[in-house]
């Protein structure tokens, strides 16, 4: 037994054990994408709320205004997912390595509870015409999705995540900033992380 | 250098099984084939150093069906988790030799 021949098992042994538990072919440029798609979105809202604005004094909103920015968001939503699965799958195409594993089934469904469950909260928050505590709700459920789905992949999720349910907190303790933190959370956040995780991880694979 | 390899497990002598015991260490339990994909290997390969494991009782076979496929799974004994830890002191111990 040669000394490199050790450490060479015990580097299999780590990188093995890594790749058995840990989904790492997330691609951070996605990030950026649903950022960008986010912030776009969000200019598009705020013209609809511009034009939406009721003559009261009370500076509220005409309800009317709901149904285009439902459709803005779910919109940037599907945009986001789609361009997410889509990067992913060429990066793990471009490493050799498999997109439907145990671990990314183990990912998908440890980060789906919270995301589903979020999703539904807010559709009967609409229905309730609950209005004002939607984009903090969004921002929670994500956030705590993104913790839970983060066992399952890069450690650096889970501040995304940690982050995404500060800024819901906030938005959930300051009402009229809702909107703006929206912009913060999907928008500003994602582009940061995106970037973060494209210098950190990304490039050594194209490198 | 001789004294340190008494620890030495011959059952992880091979690298294929020494990974594969390191993919059932660190998850419950791991499919057959997503375990091939994983590690690179051919079925022929794979399947003589998991029935090597076995043997020595330090992981166990579950074979189930989905819907119409056999579903083969495999899971790390508390021996071969024990088994595989001093191993991989035994490891440390002689990258600590050599320095």
């Amino acid at each position: 037994m040669k000394e490199k021949d050790l450490l060479d098992d015990l580097g299999s042994i780590k990188n093995i054990m890594e790749r058995s538990t840990k989904f790492i072919s997330l691609s951070g440029l996605s990030g950026v994408m649903a950022g960008v798609y986010a912030l776009i979105g969000a200019g598009y809202a705020f013209t609809v709320l511009q034009n939406g604005k009721s003559s009261g004094p009370d500076h509220s909103y005409r309800e009317e205004v709901i149904i285009p920015l439902v459709f803005t968001g779910v919109a940037v939503l599907v945009l986001s997912v789609s361009t997410g699965i889509w990067l992913t799958i060429r990066k793990a195409r471009r490493k050799g390595l498999s997109v439907w594993n145990p671990v990314s089934k183990a990912l998908l469904v440890s980060g789906g509870i919270p995301l589903v469950t979020g999703g539904l909260f807010v559709i009967i928050l609409l229905l309730h015409h609950h209005f004002g505590i939607i984009s903090a709700a969004c921002l929670i459920f994500y956030g705590l999705a993104l913790v839970s789905a983060s066992h399952h992949t890069f450690g650096d999720v889970k501040w995304l995540g940690i982050f995404e349910v500060l800024i819901g907190l906030a938005a959930l303790a300051k009402p009229g900033y809702g909107f703006l933190l929206w912009v913060l959370g999907f928008g500003v956040m994602h582009i940061l992380y995106g970037a973060i995780m494209h210098f950190k991880y990304d490039r050594e694979v194209s490198a | 250098m001789k004294l340190a390899l008494d620890n030495f497990d011959k059952a992880f002598e091979n690298r294929i099984r020494l990974q594969a015991m390191s993919v059932l260490v660190a998850n419950d339990s791991y499919d057959f084939n997503s375990l091939k994909e994983l590690l690179d290997v051919t079925d022929g390969n794979l399947a003589s150093h998991l029935k090597a494991l076995e043997k020595e009782e330090y992981i166990t076979v579950i074979k189930s069906f989905l819907g119409r496929k056999p579903n083969t799974r495999y899971q790390a004994t508390k021996a071969g988790i024990a088994a595989f830890k001093k191993h991989l002191e035994a490891l440390e111990n002689l990258i600590k030799q050599q320095k």
